[in-house]
């Protein structure tokens, strides 16, 4: 199985750390290999592929399917809905902790396709999990599609901590080729339980995607912390909607958007508060960070309060890596790349910390990558 | 160790502002030289210049160190050849840790210079020593590097890299400015610990007191860009009785 990765050339850092994760592959659409199966079963989890799902547990997938993300909920959700092939699927039972991080990695091989997986990950009462989504794609000179789907159900109590590094091919330098990555992700909140989505997007010619979260329970929460860069030619417009409907429900929204090269990244943000959610409240805090004068950040959020007990509150900034930060770290050996990628990965540590270690370690690294010849 | 010769410079983009007129110094291996002058006078410039700030231009003059000319080269190449600089106003760098960047400074520095890098434990041991030394709050260490930090802390956190960086030459600007007399000594006690006939100084100071603690070989009076005077410690104490009027024209 990590061979089958080192042959593809997946870049994931210290791969050996995967020996302790349990992995699920999908490529073009389809699960290859799924790890720790047995290991995780003993405790009732499951943890397979799609088409495995839809096989040996029907009623869940009867049940859950749909339930958050309707197919007729937008015009990609509904070609997702109607032409998916395989995905991941979860389930953790009720009073258990899974006891290991859970990771799919997804990956578009064939020139010239799409992927359109989907995945569902169900938290029954009490229970938590956490699970990591990377994805990547070799170099392609025509576009390709990604418009997948993920639903989250978090019941009573329960927690999922859903975790993306995002590194699909962004097209050429001069804006040939990449991923269209149109993805609808959205979880489910019920009484006391928690959603918390991290994502680091460095990769796709253009991201529009919102994991958002639906506070239905009273006391729960919703959390989204996001780094995406854009660099090139690159488009990221990305954000979250945050839907108060219990009371005394939660939401924590902190986005970084970093621009580079002819590069727009835009925040695009949604808090609602219901009639019904009583004593809700919402801190969003948006930064943006220019390298270049050619790039661009945008910030639009939209705020709907419909009680007047809500309290939110909205930071945003706006910044350039200064000349005597860089002479500061310069100054000290670094060299300018160094001191770039120290700078703006201290900025982003906010929302890198939320990742697992392993993630982090990698997050980190893409950055790098990502901005090479951006800066210096 | 370090010859600046009749240097002259401005500021990089608008050249009409002149800041260096012919400065000349020369510091051997071992010395501890100060500079003192009035606001103004161009005391950071020289030393940002000598550190290889791009914001100014060299129009004139050469600068020398161990017998290289350093003016082509990057602050980090200088960093490599053992220049440090304590910086009089040091800058805040958000979500980035104090231990992290010191590390990342001595690897950087080691590759260089083809040494080995110094292994995670033995850096942390350095580390804490130094931290407990120069008397920084083990709290403020794991905030991001100078951020909401003290004025003072921030003087003590620049001691706290030289300390760990040890280099060659150490230029100080206004390292004892805003410090507590702790501090002070702290600092003084830091700077003597540190001298050795292979190491050499360049103190900026306003304030003759640090000399109580630290003895220098020669005190130089730099007004208008250029050094108009220099001599031995008597030179600070008469500057602390009778200003710099003499040297304004
Ligand atoms: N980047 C710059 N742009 C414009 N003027 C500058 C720049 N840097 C320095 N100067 C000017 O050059 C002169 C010398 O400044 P410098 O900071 O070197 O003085 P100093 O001797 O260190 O003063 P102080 O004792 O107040 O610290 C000042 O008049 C200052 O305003
Ligand atoms: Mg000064």
């Amino acid at each position: 199985m990590l061979e089958a990765f080192d042959k593809l050339g997946i870049p994931l850092h210290e791969r050996e750390k995967l020996a302790g994760v349990a992995v699920d592959a999908v490529f073009d659409s389809v699960s290859v290999a799924t790890t720790f199966a047995d290991k995780l079963a003993e405790l009732g989890i499951i943890f397979c592929s799609f088409t495995e799902a839809v096989q040996n547990h029907p009623d869940l997938v009867r049940k859950y399917l749909g339930s958050v993300v309707p197919y007729t909920d937008n015009f990609y959700s509904c070609l997702n809905s109607a032409v998916f092939s395989d995905g991941s699927f979860t389930y953790i039972p009720p009073g258990v902790k899974c006891p290991m991080e859970l990771m799919t990695y997804f990956r578009i091989n064939t020139e010239g396709s799409g992927q359109f997986e989907r995945t569902l990950i169900i938290a029954d009462k009490n229970s938590y999990v956490s699970y990591l989504e990377g994805c990547t794609a070799p170099m392609r000179k025509s576009s390709q599609l990604h418009a997948a789907v993920v639903e989250l159900v978090a019941l009573d109590d329960s927690e999922i901590k859903y975790s993306t590094i995002q590194n699909w091919f962004p097209g050429t330098k001069d804006g040939q080729g990449g991923v269209y990555n149109f993805v609808t992700k959205r979880g489910r909140a019920d009484r006391s339980a928690k959603i918390s989505w991290t994502q680091v997007e460095t990769g796709s010619a253009i991201t529009w995607k919102y994991p958002s979260v639906i506070l239905k329970g009273d006391n729960s929460v919703g959390e989204f912390f996001s780094v995406a860069l854009a660099n090139n030619h690159q488009q990221a417009d990305t954000g979250t909607k945050m839907i108060h409907i219990g009371k005394n429900t939660k939401s924590t929204i902190v986005s970084k958007g970093i621009s580079a090269g002819k590069g727009n990244n835009t925040y695009r943000g949604s808090v609602q508060i219901m009639p019904k959610a009583e004593n809700a409240t919402n801190h969003t805090q948006c930064d943006s960070l220019l390298i270049g004068d050619k790039c661009g950040a945008h910030t639009v959020p939209y705020i709907e309060v419909r009680n007047p007990t809500a309290r939110l509150e909205h930071e945003a900034s706006t910044s350039k890596v200064s000349d005597d930060q860089l002479f500061y770290l310069m100054s000290r050996g670094l060299s300018e790349e160094e001191a770039h990628h120290m700078i703006i990965t201290g900025w982003s540590r906010d929302v890198i910390k939320e990742l697992p270690f392993e993630f982090a370690v990698e997050a980190s690294q893409l950055l790098k990558v990502s901005l090479e010849g951006a800066v210096g | 160790m370090l010859k600046v010769k009749n240097l002259h410079a401005c500021v990089a983009e608008n050249k009409s502002i002149k800041i260096l007129n012919g400065l000349d110094l020369y510091i051997r291996k071992g010395e501890v030289h100060v500079i003192m002058g009035p606001n103004g006078g161009g005391k950071s410039t020289l030393a940002n210049i000598l550190m290889g700030r791009p914001s100014y231009e060299i129009t004139n003059g050469e600068v020398e160190f161990n017998g290289k000319s350093i003016l082509d080269l990057a602050p980090d190449a200088r960093s490599h050849l053992g220049m440090f600089l304590a910086f009089q106003y040091p800058v805040e760098v958000p979500g980035v840790r104090p231990w992290q960047f010191l590390k990342a400074s001595l690897d950087a520095k080691a590759e260089a210079n083809r040494e080995k890098k110094i292994s995670v434990r033995e850096f942390t041991k350095i580390f804490n020593q130094k931290v407990e030394e120069v008397g920084i709050n083990s709290n403020l260490i794991k905030r991001s590097l100078n951020e909401g930090f003290s004025g003072g802390e921030k003087k003590r956190n620049e001691i706290l890299q030289l300390q760990i960086i040890n280099p060659l030459l150490a230029i100080m600007d206004e390292t004892d400015s805003g410090l507590d007399i702790d501090a002070l000594r702290i600092i003084s006690d830091g700077i003597n610990s540190m001298r050795s006939n292979q190491r050499s100084f360049l103190i900026v100071t306003h304030y003759q007191r640090l000399l109580n603690y630290v003895k220098p070989d020669f005190v130089h009076i730099l007004v208008g860009g250029m050094i108009v005077d220099s001599g031995g410690p008597d030179l600070a104490l008469k500057i602390e009785n009778s200003g710099y009027k003499d040297y304004i024209k």
